[in-house]
């Protein structure tokens, strides 16, 4: 490599070397114990897409991903409306109680939950003080529980990339389609939501992406029919001492993580991570 | 409908807000059970965090950690923002995705990577893997916030002071570094928090001689729920809003993008 070339390359260096030492060196070996089956290269690979048992919990983590990502379009685009309807001091509330949330530790969060749905709970002390029910009610451990604490963990994720998208759009754009006649809700829908779209895209990819991937929430809040991948990954690898096995359904989720940032990429562009 | 999704947008603010609002009192229960509403009000739950030789080890390497990693990725972190900005290589699209892949490719997976190299050479339970397991999460937060204030960054001024005699080194400083000040300060206080917070890589690669913080609140969390964890969670939560308040003033002073993954 010529000096100029080296100086060029210099200031990324050690980033580059850093990544390849510690993530890019650890991922090959990682690949290389999911390819070592004795039964053949793929032997994992084929057992994890042949086992009804494994096939179950990648269709729970999908199905799980995909109701939280519904759920986060459904309460985080009504949010980030708010945030781009109101201005000055409400708008900075409002924005610092979504991004408190965001900058707490998930594992706060996830406790913060079981301390209000568990059996002796404050959501059970308060139904049954109120007379509601008379006995606690299973509220965790449950698929409601996995649901409720992903959704609380992953809303920011959505509100802050449509928010970002929704505050740039020209204010005088709803306006004209009023002037011409639009009631309030054409204009909203037929101008303000399209104009926001590439935020709720981007916004809902996100939330699936990282959702697919999730442990804490569904190891502590979810029940031992909320397995998903990840979890499945720590039990084959810590627990039952599987490293190879372990390794090729890490791949299996690595690839559909991939997968989705391609598209992500493609239709989106990487810049749209920042807000 | 604006009535219908303002109301909407309301209730999920509270949704969000509650959970984290009811840690706190919960932290100054009088009762040794999680109750609501807590019965009377007592310290012990903080004196009890404060006393335990174990709480206060764990907050003391967790601390230490995250400020090695605040070091290390901004050491690492900012030249890499500089060359993927200014310098003319090739590739840089591709160059931003490898640099944003730790936080892109699910924790599980490269805690579990990392977990098998560390156990062969011998850096399970060591505080140096925790400092570099925590580096590889924050460098990716510290290129895209202070990439994203270069390339706001006008190089006119750079140029304005070379043209007036200034060398490089002192245009950086006097000229370059005092634009982009906001955003290194908050890539340094993501950092801290992406250190400090930090779980699933450090699940995998504690060991009984290096526990943090978070590490110790899974483990309580996961065998009881005493209250100590909520007066631990309640210092954590005081910590991020200290965060959140100094990166509000900085986006107030200057223009500052943040990594949403």
């Amino acid at each position: 490599m010529s000096g100029r070339a080296l100086r060029r390359w210099l200031p990324v260096a050690p980033a580059l070397v850093f990544l390849a030492v510690f993530f890019v060196y650890p991922l090959v070996r990682m690949l290389v114990l999911s390819l070592a089956a004795a039964e053949g290269p793929f032997a994992y690979y084929a057992a994890i897409l042949t086992s009804p048992v494994y096939l179950t919990v990648l269709w729970l983590t999908f199905k799980t991903a995909l109701g939280v990502t519904v759920l986060c379009v459904v309460l985080g685009v009504p949010t980030a409306y708010l945030l781009a309807s109101v201005s000055g001091t409400w708008r900075n509330v409002l924005l610092a109680a979504v991004a408190l949330p965001f900058l707490t530790s998930i594992l706060i969060r996830t406790y913060a939950w079981m301390a209000l749905l568990g059996r002796a709970g404050v959501v059970n002390q308060v139904l049954q003080w109120t007379g509601l029910t008379v006995g606690p009610i299973r509220l965790m451990h449950n698929e409601f529980g996995v649901y409720v604490g992903m959704v609380h963990v992953l809303l920011p994720f959505m509100v802050l990339p449509v928010y970002s998208v929704m505050s740039g759009i020209d204010p005088r754009l709803p306006r004209a389609a009023a002037s011409l006649g639009a009631t309030p809700r054409r204009a909203l829908s037929t101008v303000f939501l399209p104009l926001a779209l590439p935020g709720i895209a981007s916004g809902a990819l996100l939330v699936f992406l990282i959702a697919i991937g999730f442990y804490i929430t569904p190891a502590l809040l979810g029940g031992p029919r909320q397995v998903m991948i990840s979890n499945l990954v720590e039990v084959q690898v810590i627990e039952l001492l599987q490293w190879g096995f372990g390794s090729a359904l890490a791949f299996v989720l690595l690839a559909a993580t991939l997968v989705l940032m391609a598209l992500f990429d493609r239709f989106l562009g990487l810049e749209r991570l920042t807000v | 409908m604006h009535a219908v999704l303002s109301a909407t947008g309301v209730l999920t603010v509270a949704f969000l807000v509650v959970p984290i609002a009811i840690v706190v009192p919960l932290g100054f229960s009088a009762s040794p059970y999680l109750e609501f509403p807590p019965a009377g009000f007592s310290l012990q739950w903080y004196a009890r965090y404060f006393a335990s030789a174990t709480w206060m080890a764990a907050t003391w390497l967790s601390t230490q950690i995250a400020l090695g990693t605040t070091a290390l990725a901004l050491a690492i972190g900012v030249p890499a923002a500089f060359g993927l900005v200014r310098s003319p290589v090739r590739g840089k699209g591709l160059l931003l995705a490898f640099f944003m892949a730790p936080i892109i490719v699910p924790y599980i997976v490269t805690a579990i990577a990392v977990y098998f190299v560390f156990a062969r050479v011998g850096l399970l339970g060591h505080p140096l893997g925790l400092l570099a397991a925590h580096t590889l999460l924050a460098v990716p937060k510290v290129v895209v916030i202070v990439a994203a204030a270069l390339k706001g960054f006008d190089r006119t001024l750079e140029r304005a002071s070379q043209s007036l005699g200034a060398g490089p080194w002192t245009t950086f400083w006097r000229v370059t570094y005092p634009g982009i000040r906001p955003a290194v300060v908050t890539a340094a206080l993501f950092a801290f928090l992406t250190s400090f917070d930090e779980i699933i890589l450090s699940m995998f690669i504690t060991g009984p001689s290096a526990v943090t913080l978070p590490k110790l609140m899974w483990d309580a969390v996961r065998l009881e729920i005493d209250p100590t964890i909520a007066a631990a969670s309640s210092l954590l939560i005081a910590v991020a809003i200290l965060i959140l308040g100094t990166m509000e003033a900085l986006r107030r002073k200057a223009a500052v993008r943040v990594p949403v993954a």
